[in-house]
């Protein structure tokens, strides 16, 4: 924990970011907590339903926008709370680093790909 | 500092298998738990999503892993998961502003964490089941 006076004037503490990441997985969650229950309860009404209605209801554009921020949600929560989660158990310096890596790597990709699908349907429809 | 932490006599904490499990610690370690398992969760949402934007045929595949035994088991973890992680992750938050602190409002609030997580899912549940079909 030893601060060098450059750090102690940043005042960001031993893990280099202040409250930043702390305060976003807030954020996210917050916005997490009407846009899941929205989202369940959108897709429940689509149980059953033929594929036309499924794409229509994401197409729509109202629903596209929430579906994205939703993703964009999901993933930066998901990114942060996993990252706490490999630096409480994993130990090794370069084991950690890579599983951070590839942790931000993955939640990047697959918000990218649930966007372009969003997109891809809703210009399509 | 190093003589600080390196003294011989600092007392230890004891060791995790020394605490008896209780409500809120279990209560913790499952908002973990299930936060993890929502992460992986997220690969069926990806699934589903990409299947519509490629057509009814993909979309006609993802449907029928979902509705297989194991697709339904999944689901039926991660609904409940959700509305577990959900409902806790509220109690975080209120703690997080200072409220329901003392020992007794977090036993009472992880009480209605998991009474509200199970009443949510069956409700989610009856909701979708009555779709089927319809
Ligand atoms: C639905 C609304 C949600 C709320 C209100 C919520 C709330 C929270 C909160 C407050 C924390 C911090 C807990 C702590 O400080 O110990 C957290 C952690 C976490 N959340 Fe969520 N969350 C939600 C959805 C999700 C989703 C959809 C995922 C996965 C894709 C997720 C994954 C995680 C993970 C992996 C952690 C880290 C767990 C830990 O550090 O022990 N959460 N969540």
């Amino acid at each position: 924990m030893a601060r060098t006076p450059l750090g102690r004037v940043r005042g960001l503490g031993s893990a280099k970011e202040g409250t930043h990441h702390w305060w976003m997985q807030r954020v996210t969650a917050i916005a997490l907590v009407p846009l899941t229950l929205w989202f369940v309860v959108s897709v429940i009404g689509l149980v059953g339903k033929p594929y036309a209605a499924v794409a229509g209801w994401i197409g729509n554009p109202i629903v596209s926008v929430f579906l994205i921020l939703m993703v964009i949600a999901t993933f930066y929560h998901a990114w942060l709370g996993i990252q706490v989660v490999v630096e409480d158990y994993v130990h090794a310096k370069a084991v950690k680093i890579t599983s951070l890596l590839l942790v931000k790597f993955l939640c990047f990709v697959l918000a990218a790909a649930s966007i372009y699908s969003i997109l891809l349907i809703s210009l399509s429809g | 500092m190093a003589s600080e932490t390196k003294g011989p006599n600092r007392p230890l904490s004891p060791h995790l298998q020394i605490y008896k499990p209780q409500l809120t610690s279990m209560l913790s370690i499952t908002h973990r738990l299930t936060g993890l398992a929502l992460a992986v969760g997220t690969l069926v949402l990806v699934w589903w999503i990409g299947a519509v934007a490629a057509g009814p045929e993909a979309l006609d595949d993802v449907n029928d892993f979902l509705s297989s035994w194991l697709g339904i088991l999944l689901m039926a973890g991660w609904s409940y998961a959700l509305f577990y992680h959900l409902l806790n992750g509220i109690r975080h938050l209120f703690w997080d502003m200072g409220a329901g602190l003392e020992l007794k409002a977090a036993y009472a609030s992880g009480w209605a964490v998991v009474a509200g997580s199970i009443l949510l899912t069956v409700i989610a549940w009856a909701m979708a089941l009555g779709n089927v079909g319809s």
